[in-house]
């Protein structure tokens, strides 16, 4: 009995939850006629889909974006790797001066939301003449202080007989960083990869200070110059760019649930 | 002839200070770019925004003044900044304990139910990994006075149709049921594994002294074990609901008449829309002391022991 409501509450909040993606798919598939006649069925009763997703292709130079989501994401999160795994293998193993000041800015940069200093590095960018580059989307965030205190936490519990060993063995620091350490702490390096990319492919507030050409336009970034090219409702077309934009990361997490989630859960508890 | 001065001769150094100098050249070595990546990046923009927070700077304007602290005076009698303070606070109180409580109800089900626990995982995560820009242009949709589908179960059901989005009185809770919608899958996450952590014979031990009901093994065993996950979750959702930008950025640019204008919305448009430099600087010191506010709380709260097993 107990049991029976339980699955029935779960199942009836997973519908809810599910609700929206239902939505998105089904209305991407209907003609304009359909999405404004107001009706509940979820199956067109006639197709457009061919059309929408043109629309969606054709509208905003779609491929060009997803590639730059693409791009941005993978260079930031390999800049966070090199350089926050160096120094929070010092920071965690090596006696050096200056490691509590480092590590007091690591704690302190913990609290500081790239949101807060938006401003001097727009301002640093725009005499640079960044603006409008795919270099601006990737320099500010190739340091991660989380990515740092996450590791330092992980190399910790790293034996040192281990690193001792490898030091005999003839190996310098930087390789032990990339040889010794990086296997070893690859759950917390796949687990923090995940975290990135998933902040990053969902950051909106960057792209639309850096960026205002639509060639060179994120997927957030990129779905609201969709937004500002579609005069009137243009459900249809507009969900269908939503289904293309949303998919990549959707399938890749469905292809990789429990990394995902272990990756989440561990960048969570964590931070 | 002169007799030079003896070259002061170092001091025949011992095997471990050798070994020092080198362990502290290595790690210099290894620190060295992601310091001088800091210093750029991180250190000298926050000293930048605080000095900036107290000018009344523009961008392409040459003339600064200094106002000192009466730039945190203005912010104070700022009706724009006032009004992004108080729909902040709103949107978080709505957010936050949503979020928290049903992360925690469905983590419990599921936890407790052994059918379909990962698909159920699944399906309440997947909100978090889709792009969030994109959901909500399909919840705008959902939420359409005439045409969307959240109106028409309304209508069907006997009720009258909400204006969502375009009303003033609505348009928070409409973009807090997107954000709890989004939210709730991570706090489900991390409070399943807070559960799992849990010590299974606490519960034989409850058992045996007489704690037989469902409620009373929550309310006993469940629930304290559960105090540092707890507070951790409610941290981060709140943290995460005063960052709220994205969906109004996308649905409704702060209106209708600066409803649902959040304090980064009004950060981003000081900043980068009037460039107002100065002024937007002393509102992200302020968005900054409210998110060290949270986490400070936090610190207290967990000082005072939430782990009581």
């Amino acid at each position: 009995m107990m049991r029976a409501l339980r699955l029935v509450v779960l199942a009836a909040g997973a519908v809810l939850v599910l609700f929206p993606f239902l939505f998105m798919i089904s209305t991407s598939l209907k003609p304009q006629a359909e999405v404004f006649s107001a009706g509940l069925s979820m199956i067109p009763t006639h197709w457009s889909g061919w059309e929408n997703y043109t629309k969606a292709f054709t509208r905003i130079p779609m491929g060009r974006i997803l590639l730059n989501g693409l791009i941005v994401c993978a260079a930031i999160v390999a800049f966070q790797i090199v350089f926050a795994l160096p120094a929070a293998y010092a920071l965690a193993k090596l006696r050096f001066r200056g490691r509590e000041l480092l590590f007091g800015i690591v704690l302190l940069g913990l609290l500081v939301p790239i949101h807060a200093i938006s401003i001097p590095l727009y301002a640093a960018a725009r005499t640079l003449g960044l603006l409008n580059t795919l270099a601006v989307l990737i320099v500010p965030f190739t340091l991660s202080v989380f990515a740092i205190f996450l590791f330092r936490q992980f190399i910790k519990a790293i034996p040192d007989d281990l690193i001792l060993a490898a030091r005999s063995d003839g190996l310098s620091e930087a390789a032990i960083v990339w040889r010794i350490i990086l296997p070893n702490a690859w759950p917390a390096a796949s687990a923090f990869a995940i975290f990135s990319v998933v902040a990053h492919w969902n950051d909106l507030y960057w792209p639309l200070i850096a960026i205002s050409k639509t060639q060179l336009a994120t997927p957030p970034l990129g779905l609201l110059f969709f937004r500002a090219a579609e005069a009137g409702d243009d459900y249809g077309a507009l969900m269908a760019a939503t289904v293309v934009i949303t998919a990549p990361l959707v399938l890749f997490f469905l292809f990789a649930q429990r990394l995902f989630i272990e990756g989440m859960t561990m960048t969570g508890l964590k931070g | 002839m002169p007799v030079s001065p003896m070259r002061a001769r170092p001091k025949p150094a011992s095997p471990g200070a050798i070994a020092r100098a080198l362990e502290a050249r290595a790690a210099w070595r290894l620190v060295g770019p992601t310091a001088a990546l800091m210093l750029v990046l991180l250190v000298l923009p926050t000293l930048a925004v605080l000095a900036l927070s107290l000018t009344d700077a523009e961008l392409g304007v040459p003339e600064i003044n200094f106002l000192g602290l009466d730039a945190y005076a203005d912010l104070l009698t700022d009706r724009t900044f006032r009004g992004a303070l108080r729909n902040t606070a709103l949107y978080v109180a709505m957010v936050a304990p949503a979020s928290v409580l049903l992360g925690l109800g469905l983590a419990l089900l599921i936890e407790a139910e052994v059918a379909g626990r990962a698909f159920f995982r699944s399906v309440y995560f997947l909100p978090v990994v889709s792009l969030v820009v994109a959901m909500a242009s399909v919840w705008q949709y959902l939420m359409h006075p005439s045409i969307g589908p959240i109106n028409l179960v309304l209508r069907l059901a006997g009720f009258a149709g909400v204006n969502w989005l375009g009303s003033s009185d609505n348009v928070l809770l409409a973009l807090a049921v997107i954000g709890v919608w989004q939210a709730l899958g991570f706090n489900m996450v991390l409070f399943l594994a807070g559960l799992t952590a849990i010590d299974r014979t606490l519960y034989a031990a409850a058992e045996m002294d007489g704690v037989r009901s469902a409620w009373d093994r929550f309310r006993i065993v469940t629930w304290p074990m559960l105090g540092p996950t707890t507070l951790f979750v409610i941290t981060i959702s709140v943290i995460n609901a005063v960052k709220a930008f994205e969906t109004v950025a996308t649905l409704t640019q702060g209106g209708p008449a600066k409803a649902s204008e959040t304090l980064l919305w009004v950060i981003y448009q000081e900043g980068f829309v009037y460039l107002h430099v100065g002024s937007a600087s002393a509102m992200a010191v302020v968005f900054i002391a409210l998110c060290l506010f949270v986490l400070v709380i936090q610190t207290r709260v967990l000082d005072k022991q939430v782990h009581y097993g």
